[in-house]
């Protein structure tokens, strides 16, 4: 049984610092949960457990011999594992292919022993449970399945201890599930489980014990039975988190948004999404669930105007929309956030204020002339810094200095400030800490309160349930299900999510 | 420091590293390098008339860099602007070859209107091709400089601007169609307004106006430009025909200052020696000022080297590519500051890198 021992590391990045004099252990047959905020510090204690990183002090050791730091070779000759927050498999290659790549088994005339290869993986995907096809290309799997394969290459190499970095983000709460039975199936035989994660209803799920990181200090490691999960965000947030703060809807207005038989092809006959049909209310919040890639960012992109539907029609009120430009669409009253805030968003280089005049910029109040109102712009903005609680609170600076958070909250001010009618959010919590989670539900629940209408499009289920007044599944493009609030059943949507119809379809 | 000082710094350090470069080889090739910069230092401001021709260089180098700095700062790759440059030179000698009697002024005004407009429309080709069809304006731009310049051989050789002779080279552009000359016997002309006019003019348009946010935008990140309703295509165009039109002012300014009249040896490439001073400029319009100047400097202070103090140009020439090295280079240097700020070479995986060095330089 492998004992994983990690004492004193610390590592500074410039004047950051990463982890401060962090130390805990793992023994075999136990899972610990490591819990924190984005940017605690997690992934960077455990890239230096694994040899990725080399820490400024501190030691490593297994079974209580120190093992050399900074050396990713000799953390996996002494059995530790580490799948990382973005996989590392190379997508054109086959499972196989993978799982052996660096490490292969030689028959003796020195090619590549395919048979004791095969052998190998199929005994240890026997043992753990853990089944793909080791033939089909990575590229073809689901991301659960790569994280399967990731986990089989860890097992491969030999891994006793294995360390998984968030693995849960990009899965489906029925992968999620998946994999916390094959976590205990691990930790049933032996092996040492480290689980990073920031979801508290996780960690309280799968782990012995908890370890809570904050600012790269380690604040207290506690039994998991001997606590709950309003304490455990205390200590990760350092004060109180409203958890629950769920949505009083408080009856819903006339419809505003009309979609009927919207459609986008990608070439003729290979539809990306649709055709679907749907309608929002004032102050509705819409959750559209979905995996990754099953027409969600084409639907925002045509709700916005980014991409045009190859037939249907979006009626605002009674006004077609479908086919105006990105521009009158705003104009309209439509707000976008996308998903990716730093690539569409945001211009990083530009400053605050030049952001939150991005897509105003030449209408009154900010048109002067030629030019730019500066003053009226910087005003604009300092007030909405300052309500939105944007730090750094300094405008001039460029949007790159702000955190993923304040980041996140720019956007939502800009887009809230421009009082829209209809606004379809992306993924607004991707990435975020608890804190700044907490916030974004907030404005998005006040911002319905108020009467806009939102599309809400996440891959997390949970934010879906806790905000959403109905629920609308897409599956390769199209509605496997919407469902209303009363209805609501995580095992239900989640059957949507992969395609499976498992309940009547409910409008 | 103040912003504006900290930003021209790393350009400085590139031009003093290039002097030391080109120094040291001077000196192993039996040059001294103190000889070799007080010739040149002689050449270019030492004397009334040297610090004339420097700015008659001066001229085309920045109008030409200003161009090519518009259309980097929208993205656009504008590395053909020698052809818009000889567009602008072969309109405004074709408007100044008419004859006729033209009201005081409005000749002049037609040469520079007409290289303008000229260089305008041809960097608009590249710009729809871009905008349109996405062919990229790095190859469009490059080949189209090229037809320019065959263009304007053609009609000088054997075309409607040929001046019959032995050597090929178009009429002279009437009187009326020149810009005065500032400093007798030199070739300085009142084309030095019209540089610094447009540096002004090209500053306010990048920072004071609509356009030039857009322009800003779209370079720094085209994609949320486009979602924030501006029409990325149009923009493309804009930007390449306004790149277009400082180059071919800068052919116009030629002609009508110069050489008045079109001829083979009258562009000496500055289109391509306006891309470095672009880039070390930084694109900034103000930064062409003293860019341009010291690329203008090298020029001429070369040939006064090479005829008073029995220096070969060449050394000019290895200066200049010295720096042109530097500029290229000058990536290296933003990684190796950060390196340097953080205190700690070759520490971080690899991998890490390049978004940390992405995330400082625009500090
Ligand atoms: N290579 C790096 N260089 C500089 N800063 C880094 C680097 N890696 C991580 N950081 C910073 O260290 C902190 C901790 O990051 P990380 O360990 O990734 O947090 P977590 O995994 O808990 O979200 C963050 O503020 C992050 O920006
Ligand atoms: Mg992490």
């Amino acid at each position: 049984m492998a004992q994983l021992e990690v004492v004193g590391v610390s590592k500074r990045f410039g004047n950051l610092r990463a982890n401060d004099n962090i130390s805990f252990s793992v023994r075999g047959g136990e899972v610990l949960a490591v819990l924190g905020e984005n940017g605690a510090g997690k992934s960077t204690l455990m890239k230096i457990v694994s040899g990725f990183l080399r820490p400024d002090s501190g030691r490593v050791a297994v079974d209580g011999q120190t093992i050399p730091i900074g050396d990713p070779q000799a953390a996996i000759r002494a059995g530790i594992g580490m799948i990382h927050q973005h996989f590392m498999l190379i997508p054109r290659m086959t499972v196989m292919e993978n799982l052996i790549l660096g490490r292969e088994p030689r028959t003796r005339l020195g090619s590549i022993d395919t048979r004791q290869a095969k052998q190998e993986v199929e005994d240890l995907s026997k043992r753990f449970g853990l089944h793909v096809d080791p033939n089909s290309p990575v590229e073809s799997l689901s991301v659960g399945e790569q994280q399967r394969v990731e986990i089989l290459k860890a097992f491969y190499r030999g891994a006793k201890i294995l360390i998984l970095d968030e693995p849960t983000a990009l899965l489906t709460p029925q992968e999620t599930d998946r994999l916390f039975g094959s976590i205990r199936e691990f930790a049933r035989q032996g092996l040492s489980v480290v689980f990073i994660s920031h979801k508290l209803d996780e960690v309280m799920k799968i782990s012995e014990r908890v370890m809570v990181v904050r600012a790269g200090q380690l604040v207290d490691t506690v039994d998991t039975g001997q606590t709950d999960a309003f304490s455990l965000a205390r200590m990760m947030v350092g004060r109180d988190v409203d958890l629950g703060a769920s949505r009083t809807t408080s009856g819903l207005g006339n419809v505003v948004l009309t979609v009927d038989h919207l459609e986008s092809q990608l070439s003729k006959g290979q539809p990306l999404l649709g055709p679907i049909s749907f309608t929002l209310r004032h102050g509705e919040i819409l959750g559209v669930a979905g995996v990754e890639g099953n027409g969600q960012q084409e639907l925002a992109e045509l709700l916005a105007g980014i991409r045009l539907p190859s037939s249907g029609t979006i009626l605002l009120d009674d006004k077609r929309v479908d086919s105006l430009p990105i521009r009158r669409r705003l104009e309209s009253d439509i707000a976008y956030v996308p998903a990716d805030r730093q690539g569409e968003g945001l211009v990083l280089d530009l400053k605050i204020w030049e952001n939150f005049i991005l897509r105003d910029y030449y209408r009154p109040p900010f048109r002067k002339g030629l030019g730019i109102d500066v003053k009226v712009a910087k005003a604009r903005t300092q007030a909405a810094v300052d309500a939105f609680d944007i730090r750094p609170n300094n405008i001039d600076l460029p949007s790159r200095a702000l955190s993923g958070g304040n980041q996140q909250k720019l956007l939502l001010a800009r887009e809230m400030s421009r009082n829209p009618r209809i606004m379809i959010v992306s993924q607004p919590t991707r990435g975020l800490d608890v804190g700044a989670i907490e916030y974004v539900h907030h404005q998005l629940m006040s911002l319905a309160q108020t009467g806009t209408a939102i599309v809400l499009i996440s891959l997390e289920l949970d934010e879906l349930m806790k905000l959403s007044d109905r629920i609308m599944v897409l599956f390769r493009g199209q509605i496997q299900g919407i469902v209303a609030r009363p209805e609501f059943r995580r095992d239900a949507i989640g059957l949507w999510m992969t395609g499976q119809k498992g309940q009547e379809v409910r409008q | 420091m103040k912003k504006w000082a900290l930003s021209a710094l790393k350009p400085l350090l590139t031009v003093v590293l290039g002097l030391i470069v080109s120094g040291l080889i001077g000196q192993l090739t039996g040059y001294p390098a103190s000889a070799v910069m007080s010739a040149l230092w002689l050449g270019s401001v030492g004397t009334v008339t040297n610090f004339a021709s420097t700015l008659v260089i001066f001229i085309p180098l920045s109008l030409t860099a200003l161009g090519i700095a518009i259309a980097f700062r929208a993205g656009l790759f504008n590395i053909g602007a020698e052809g818009q440059y000889w567009m602008g030179a072969i309109a405004a000698t074709w408007v100044g070859a008419m004859g006729g009697a033209w009201p005081p002024g409005v000749h002049l005004l037609a040469v520079i209107l007409a290289a303008i407009v000229a260089g305008g429309l041809y960097a608009m080709i590249p710009g729809l091709l871009k905008a349109y069809r996405g062919a990229h304006e790095v190859i469009t731009t490059m080949m189209l400089s090229y037809a320019a310049v065959e263009f304007g051989h053609y009609l000088i050789e054997k075309g409607p601007l040929m001046l019959p002779g032995a050597i090929p080279e178009s009429p002279a552009i009437a009187q009326s169609a020149t810009l005065p000359i500032l400093v007798p016997t030199t070739e300085l002309s009142a084309g030095i307004f019209l540089a610094l006019g447009a540096i002004l003019i090209a500053a306010w348009l990048m920072t004071r106006t609509r356009l030039g946010f857009e322009i800003t935008l779209l370079g720094k990140n085209p994609k949320a430009t486009r979602l924030a309703g501006v029409s990325a295509p149009k923009l493309t165009v804009i930007s390449m025909v306004i790149a277009g039109a400082f180059a071919g002012l800068a052919g116009g300014v030629q002609i009508s200052g110069v050489s008045h009249q079109l001829m083979d040896s009258f562009a000496n490439q500055y289109g391509f020696t306006a891309i470095v001073v672009a880039l070390l400029a930084r694109n900034n319009p103000w930064g062409i000022i003293p860019s341009a100047f010291l690329f203008a400097a090298l020029q001429s202070g070369a040939g006064y080297m090479q005829m008073n103090a029995n220096i070969p140009a060449q050394m000019a020439y290895v200066i200049q590519g010295a720096i042109v090295f530097m500029v290229a280079a000058d990536r290296m240097f933003d990684w190796a500051w950060i390196r340097f700020r953080k205190g700690r070479w070759g520490q971080m995986p690899p991998s890490e890198t390049p978004a940390i060095a992405h995330e400082e330089v625009s500090l």
